[in-house]
């Protein structure tokens, strides 16, 4: 069993524990709504998870708090929470379990938040695949609504604080946040160019702040024993708190762990998700979901937090990490990403939408073996001129798996081309031309 | 039409949203709950009940993966090709459904009962390989697993073996 405490996952190793209600407030939940509401000021809520230093767990890592700070002063009309539940990232499923089996700590956070920004409104986004979720999810907020914990006059302060859930239909750039309130407002789901922020101007034209599940279920804890007790937790100052791994791929043992930031991928790997699951050894790993570079044994000592991957060359991301075995094929691994983000490009710019395309042929030429040495000088460039240079973060995102297979493991894209070459000079000229 | 047999539905679906056109989205999942497949027909009911003209119902319609507009077989098996379940073995899963219903990827079998689809990642990715067969996840999946699925869903139309509320590992170890 881990020696660090466990969080957010606590209540639900509990044998027995349901997800109820019941459970729920037997475990001490809701004490944190009742301990703010009416009587903490909405701005020192919004101060203790500044205090906090609690980063977003849903890809970028922005700091919470600090965030919320964003929202229009004194405005008075309508403003919004969104529960960015869309969690289609490939790698991670860490917000599904939260869901769907403590969806009352997801709801006590999200009114926690809605208090301190000050929304009678938040809405679950939640991915569209996830009916289970959202079904329980229905069914805590109508427990919760019924307990008096969210409706009107919540446990007698005044304030209002409905919830509501949304399920999408599929896609993964909804994930991305103004792609996600164009969804939920009933249109194409593709992403809005920035500014305006969702801060001042997000759903339905109003101030909106957008979270994700995770990050919004850190927030009980962080009300009901202190800011400062987060912020001694995982490697502070930057990266405070736990965060739920998602390991998957050739391990022992793949599924979800909540560890300390700052741990090793060596612990998760090979402590926690029990190692390798055969005598093959590692031979790859993508840190924070398919948007993430891949890395090497060489970054097992890396430290899980925002800094450390950074520094390697990758990022912390969503929390997803996938491990693979020597004898994986690194052409083929970055090829069945690059046909997810091909098939998942909302279509908006033509770098993306084009290039995404492209990128595909290219490396299913290579993996085909007809594949040609300027081939490795068209992806790079291919990449280059998606990143940076689209609407949203998707762009940055899709060349990660090409880039970095490609600096790592350049000589399995050689050999395949050199086999492919070898071909060709047996071929007619005609049948060469072909390729 | 689904406003006389759903009119609270939709009245309670409406209430949730300060602006109609949000309700879109759950709209049409009434209307593929209905019959299965969302019909022209039903897009412009729906158009008329948002004020929306017909086109920017379709125009939402189109773009979303889970809104069927062409019917599909009463089970619809959805296996994920991602990266993170290919490296479980996905492509084997997917070879075997084609072969135990004798029908290719992108197909639905002559009884009418299945279609066998590829899709990108679930968010099962700990537990693959795995597929979703209409509103159900089914997770780490064995060629044993898929054979009693499907002999549950010809025999009873439900399995026992869909998995969830999720979580895993499991707390007191892991079990199949
Ligand atoms: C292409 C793309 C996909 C994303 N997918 C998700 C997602 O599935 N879930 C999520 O919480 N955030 C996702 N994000 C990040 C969100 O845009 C946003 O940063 C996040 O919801 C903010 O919440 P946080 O600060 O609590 O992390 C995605 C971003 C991009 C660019
Ligand atoms: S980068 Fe891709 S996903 Fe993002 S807006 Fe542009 S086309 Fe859409």
């Amino acid at each position: 069993m881990p020696k660090h405490e466990i969080i957010l996952l606590k209540n639900m190793m509990e044998p027995g524990y349901t997800g109820s209600l019941k459970d729920y407030e037997k475990a001490g939940g809701y004490q944190a709504l009742q301990k703010v509401l009416g009587k903490v000021a909405p701005a020192d809520v919004t101060t203790m998870v500044i205090k906090s230093g609690l980063r977003g767990r849903g890809g970028a890592g922005v700091a919470t708090g600090g965030e919320w700070t964003f929202l229009p002063k004194d405005y008075q009309g309508p403003k919004y929470l969104c529960c960015n539940a869309d969690e289609s990232e490939p790698g991670t499923f860490k917000d599904r379990q939260l869901m769907e089996r403590d969806p009352h700590q997801v709801l006590e956070g999200i009114a926690l938040a809605c208090y301190a920004i000050g929304a009678e409104t938040a809405y679950i986004y939640i991915r569209g695949e996830f009916v289970l979720g959202s079904r329980i999810l229905d069914k805590a907020v109508a427990e919760a609504r019924a307990a008096g914990y969210l409706g009107k006059n919540v446990l007698g302060s005044g304030a209002t604080i409905q919830i509501h859930v949304h399920r999408g239909a599929g896609a993964y750039n909804f994930g991305e946040e103004t792609a996600l309130l164009e969804s939920q407002e009933g249109k194409r789901g593709q992403p809005r160019g920035k500014p305006p922020f969702p801060a001042t101007s997000g759903l339905y034209g109003k101030p909106t702040v957008i979270n994700n599940v995770e990050t919004l279920a850190n927030l009980p804890h962080i009300v009901n024993r202190g800011p400062e007790w987060f912020a001694s937790i995982g490697s502070p100052p930057k990266s405070a708190g736990t965060r739920i791994f998602c390991v998957s791929g050739h391990v022992k043992r793949p599924g979800n762990y909540e560890i300390p930031m700052g741990t090793t991928l060596r612990e998760l790997i090979f402590e926690q998700a029990g190692g390798m699951r055969s005598d093959k050894p590692l031979k790859a790993i993508i840190p924070g979901g398919a948007s993430a570079a891949f890395l090497t044994p060489n970054h097992l000592d890396v430290k899980l937090d925002f800094e450390s991957v950074a520094q390697a060359g990758s990022m912390l991301g969503s929390g997803g990490v996938t491990v693979m075995e020597e004898g994986t094929d690194m052409v083929w691994a970055a090829l069945r990403l690059m046909e997810f983000f091909h098939h998942e490009s909302c279509g908006k710019c033509s770098p993306c939408r084009e290039g995404s395309s492209w990128l595909v042929q290219t490396l299913r030429r290579i993996l085909a073996k007809r594949g040609r040495m300027e081939d490795l000088e068209t992806l790079v460039q291919l990449c280059n001129n998606i990143a940076g240079r689209t609407v949203c973060a998707f762009g940055d995102a899709e060349v990660a798996p090409i880039l970095s297979t490609l600096k790592y493991w350049r000589p399995e894209y050689e050999a395949l081309i050199r086999e492919a070459e070898a071909h060709r000079a047996h071929e007619l000229p005609m049948a060469a031309m072909r390729h | 039409m689904l406003q006389e047999k759903h009119r609270t539905e939709i009245d309670e679906i409406l209430s949730r949203y300060p602006v109609k056109r949000s309700a879109l989205l759950p709209l049409l999942y009434l209307a593929q709950r209905e019959a299965g497949y969302i019909s022209e027909e039903a897009m412009r009911e729906i158009a008329g009940l948002l004020r929306l003209t017909p086109p920017q119902v379709y125009e939402t319609a189109t773009f979303y993966t889970m809104l069927n507009l062409k019917p599909v077989g009463k089970f619809h098996l959805q296996v994920c090709k991602s990266l993170m379940c290919a490296l479980v073995g996905s492509d084997t899963l997917i070879g075997w459904l084609e072969k135990k219903l004798g029908i290719k990827v992108g197909e639905t079998s002559k009884d009418g009962l299945f279609t066998l689809s590829k899709v990108e990642c679930l968010g099962a990715c700990g537990t693959g390989p795995m597929m979703q067969i209409n509103d159900d996840y089914y997770e780490r999946l064995t060629e044993e697993k898929v054979d009693r699925i499907l002999a549950d869903l010809k025999r009873d139309g439900a399995s026992a073996l869909k998995t969830g509320p999720f979580m895993w590992p499991e707390p007191n170890g892991a079990k199949q």
